[in-house]
């Protein structure tokens, strides 16, 4: 008998218990057309969740449209568990970024662990060999003790799953603004490696094979997160603890081993993993793709609470577990497998030809609703769009040059900001070098990992300038993926494609909106020129607390090839002696630079402007020269302009300094933040090589005195390299502690 | 020589150690299950990092049960090297096949960097290639290396010359005497936080590892030479 009755489907009616659920009168009334009939209330919990934007892109959708996805290299693009590319040798890599952002609001440890373990799933469902991990995340600026507090659980949350399960984690940006103080970005992403020949993909063919649960038991934690996913968060979030789910990367760990070897078996059909939805969003994807059904017995469910509900357990979003179609009669293979890693593999249903997702529940049917209504047929919302004020605004100011007394203070100053100082604090505690692949650690621009037996290695890297896409969504969107892309080039890849993770306020919000529209546009034309489409991705909106949105932050996940791992190049510089080389153009542009938010506490104006043109040109310049042997080091020039990506360059050269030469106004020589912009350094035998093939400027030389000197325009900026590193290390332990 | 590289469930640096062995090394390696029944076939054992079951109760506490265990304590009866790395070296701990135990690092963070050791003892079969006293770059990575034991325990444990490395500059985790590596009093069996698995390449910042496994394969050929 049932502990607590469940509302009838009358009552769910009358009393509009649907919308406590996230569904609107429209969509319950589409529903009601669909069954021929009044749901019941497990069923419309089922489309609760479906038809969440978590699940459904209901609002996203004709945004998501935009994006190029397909490519030479492209086997799989988005709509599987994560997007894969060709890169040669019958080999290809996987990779997925995913958003938890809401669940790391509430309880931040186990939200973050919980995202990284739900992305290594994803990577792990298509059949591939997960080899690195990166993140992006987005913090206030560390001055609440609740923003402390936020920050230091997130990062132990990602450490204690990725480390305990032995993937490393390669790389990540992380930045701070006061917009993201209430709602931080926890984004995950995560590369695999496979063999052509093992991809799998979630669908469920064959009537008549058996639908199988393997993994974890099934409790009630979870329950709603997807829905709870698409909401704006407010002060009674704290309710919604019980919505977010509890890690045991442990567990996974088995789970990984074991589905790695399921995958080569030919009992296997489809595989998908339990992610937000859980049960529910499995099932009725595998079978909706498939263009079957599926029939389950909920009473064969492994549970590790007693009475669950059928609403409870097809909501559940407890973690580490897989839903497998495996062949009719080859069951007990599956089983002896996975009982060898000490895991459960239970038959709970079969594939029908009724295009059905029914389930049954102490011998009655308790839903039997269309896989496809859930999977497929959610209402797309068309919404509307509008230029807000600020931007008009922002447009019609000139492009003024904040005001500096001392340009080597300044410098020191911007260091010192969180977003620019060293992120050693946080990489310190993730195991970024087991497997022993990576060949680039955290702390130079793209991380890369070698792929053993072969000469190749992988270059990754995640970004995304929230600042300049909040003055201007398109330039922005545009300079995401560029400055990805560079990234990737000065590691020495080549750019294969993207993940996505678009993190966005409530786009009812026609403003939030128009955000969105315009930051796709850039990307989108970004990622055409640049030659890397969209594989991937995910989508995040009602980043608002209390009605204050977040700034618009679609993270870019990018991986690049390294064609021969003797191309790996970092940010450092290598000898004294070496020349140095600025290649682009600097403007005076500082609109949400970080020396304007230094000097003026806020940003406006004009984002930096950026010719997607140039930037491919200066690209392959760069990529080339790396490619003949000719660079020592390569930086892309970011946040705090040529200035602060100098100092980077010589605060990992283990005691060499520069002595550099600019010219022009000092204050935008050093501290504009321009795009398309790179710092090269070069060995002087291969100058005439360089200037070449490249249109870099030489602006100075590499030396033995451990100091940063640079002339501009009569003024000298001298610091030692102790004082760039004080300021630049000191960043985040100062605001911690 | 023959390396078994035993895998808990929940190991995950298993792969490094047969990789080190295998392609750096160049001598034969396989896995062997921690479920298994014999290692009379190996010449040497290696308890590979990771968090064998998850880390639960405590490091290395349920580990120490797995039926290899009986095995491995037998190889190490009759003199065969036994190498724990991290993980593995909280394993040998639980068993008692080493003296002390580990405490959380005392940042209470996980820590992961590359470190600098010194070498205190290179009279072992796992250190003889290296010079008395050489500095070395060995990564660490690891929640609970605070190595403690109490005073008499490390009494014994100088009188006999078992501490074989040492953190050398800055102790990461607040060990006692700064220990980084200990072997057993018959020299036979060495636990240590830092991965020497991770140092055995320059591509990957260092190769100061390689040598520790160098010396345990002299040590092998020469007492195989002598036995045959």
């Amino acid at each position: 008998m049932q502990l607590t009755l469940e509302p009838s489907p009358e009552q769910i009616k009358l009393e509009k218990i649907y919308q406590q659920m996230g569904v609107t009168d429209e969509e319950f009334t589409r529903i009601e057309e669909i069954l021929g009939r009044l749901p019941n209330y497990t069923e419309i919990g089922l489309f609760s969740v479906m038809w969440s934007e978590h699940c459904s892109y209901k609002n996203s959708k004709p945004i998501l449209k935009k994006f190029p996805v397909t490519g030479e290299r492209v086997l799989q693009g988005p709509g599987e568990g994560a997007g894969i590319v060709d890169i040669g040798d019958n080999q290809a890599v996987v990779f997925k970024i995913e958003s938890h952002n809401h669940p790391s609001a509430i309880e931040p440890y186990q939200g973050a662990a919980t995202g990284v373990g739900g992305i290594i799933r994803d990577v792990f469902s298509m059949g591939a060999r997960p080899i690195a991990l990166l993140n992006s995340l987005r913090f206030g600026e560390l001055q609440s003790a609740r923003g402390k507090y936020l920050f230091e659980e997130v990062i132990a949350g990602i450490a204690g799953y990725g480390n305990c399960i032995g993937i490393p984690t390669v790389g990540g940006e992380i930045q701070f603004d006061p917009c993201y103080e209430g709602n931080p970005l926890v984004n995950a992403m995560c590369v695999g490696i496979i063999h052509h020949d093992d991809i799998k993909k979630g669908q469920a063919h064959g009537v008549g094979n058996t639908v199988m649960y393997v993994g974890a038991k099934t409790g009630r934690d979870g329950i709603h997160g997807a829905t709870f996913a698409s909401e704006e968060l407010t002060e009674q979030s704290e309710e919604k603890r019980p919505a977010v789910q509890v890690g045991d990367p442990f567990m996974e760990k088995l789970l990984l081993e074991a589905c790695l070897e399921v995958i080569k078996s030919d009992a296997l059909v489809g595989i998908q993993d339990m992610g937000a939805a859980g049960l529910v969003s499995s099932s009725a994807e595998m079978a909706s793709k498939a263009g079957s059904g599926i029939e389950m017995d909920l009473d064969l469910i492994p549970q590790r609470e007693t009475g669950m509900t059928a609403y409870e357990m097809m909501l559940s979003e407890s973690q580490e577990r897989m839903l497998l179609v495996v062949k009719k009669g080859r069951e007990q293979e599956i089983i002896n497998l996975f009982d060898r890693y000490g895991l459960d593999a239970v038959a709970i249903g079969v594939v029908t030809d009724d295009k059905m997702l029914r389930l049954i529940h102490k011998g009655e049917i308790v839903a039997n609703v269309p896989a496809d209504a859930l999977a497929e047929d959610a209402p797309v919302y068309y919404k509307p769009s509008r230029e807000p004020a600020y931007y008009r605004e922002f447009q019609a100011m000139e492009n003024d040059i904040p005001q500096v007394e001392d340009l080597g203070e300044t410098l020191l100053k911007l260091l010192n900001q969180p977003t620019i100082g060293s992120k050693e604090w946080v990489y310190d505690q993730y195991d970024y070098m087991v497997r022993t692949s990576t060949v680039v650690a955290p702390g130079s621009d793209a991380a890369v990992v070698r792929i053993r037996g072969t000469e190749k290695a992988l270059a990754m890297t995640t970004d995304c300038n929230a600042r300049y896409i909040y003055l201007d969504p398109e330039t922005g969107g545009k300079i995401a993926v560029a400055e990805a892309a560079r990234n990737i080039i000065c590691s020495g890849g080549e750019p294969l494609a993207i993940t996505d993770c678009l993190n966005f306020g409530n786009p009812e919000k026609p403003e939030i909106f128009w955000q969105l529209e315009k930051a796709a546009d850039g990307m989108s034309e970004a990622c055409r020129q640049l030659q890397t489409p969209v594989i991937s991705g995910n989508v995040s909106l009602y980043n608002e607390t209390n009605g204050t949105a977040i700034y618009p932050t679609p993270v870019i996940g990018m991986v690049g090839l390294v064609e021969h791992i003797s191309h790996t190049t970092t940010q450092a510089f290598k000898a004294a002696g070496d020349l140095i080389y600025l290649l682009g153009e600097t403007k005076q542009e500082f609109g949400g630079s970080e020396l304007q938010k230094l000097q003026y506490g806020k940003i406006f104006g004009k984002a930096p402007a950026i010719d997607l043109l140039t930037e491919t040109k200066n690209q392959s310049e760069v990529l080339k020269a790396i490619r003949n042997g000719l660079v020592a080091s390569a930086h892309d020039v970011a946040e705090g302009g040529v200035a602060v990506a100098l100092a980077e360059s010589v605060m990992c050269a283990n005691g060499l300094g520069a002595d550099v030469t600019l010219f022009g106004d000092a204050i935008t020589a050093l501290f504009s933040e321009s795009q398309s912009r790179f710092i090269l350094s070069v060995k002087q035998e291969h100058q005439m090589e360089f200037e070449a093939i490249t249109s870099a400027v030489c602006i100075g030389k590499v030396t033995n005195t451990p100091e940063l000197r640079i002339t501009v325009n009569n003024e000298h900026v001298s610091l030692t390299n102790n004082q760039l590193i004080s300021a630049w290390k000191g960043a985040i332990p100062c605001l911690l502690n | 020589m023959k390396f078994a590289v035993i895998v808990f469930p929940g190991s995950n640096c298993d792969i490094d150690m047969y990789h080190a062995v295998k392609d750096e090394l160049g001598e034969e390696a396989e896995y062997v299950m921690s479920d298994a029944t014999s290692l009379e076939e190996y010449d040497a054992v290696l308890l590979p990092g990771g968090f064998s079951f998850g880390d639960y109760l405590r490091t290395g506490a349920i580990a120490r049960f797995s039926p290899i265990m009986n095995e491995v304590v037998k190889a190490a009866e009759i003199g065969k090297p036994i190498l724990g790395v991290c993980n593995g070296f909280q394993v040998l701990l639980e068993a008692g096949l080493l003296p002390g135990a580990m405490r959380r690092n005392e940042s209470l963070k996980f820590i992961c960097r590359p470190v600098e050791l010194q070498v205190k003892n290179n009279e072992t079969m796992f250190s003889s290639a290296y010079k008395k006293d050489e500095v070395i770059h060995i990564p660490i990575a690891h929640g609970e290396g605070n190595y403690y034991c109490d005073e008499q325990t490390l009494a014994t444990l100088k009188a006999n010359n078992q501490i074989v490395f040492t953190y050398y500059s800055t102790n990461p985790n607040g060990s006692i005497e700064n220990i980084a590596g200990i072997v057993n009093a018959r020299g036979n069996i060495l636990g240590m936080m830092p991965h020497p698995e991770r140092a055995v390449d320059p591509l990957l910042g260092s190769a100061d590892g390689l040598k520790l496994f160098k010396s345990m394969v002299k040590q092998w050929r020469e007492s195989y030479a002598v036995n045959t």
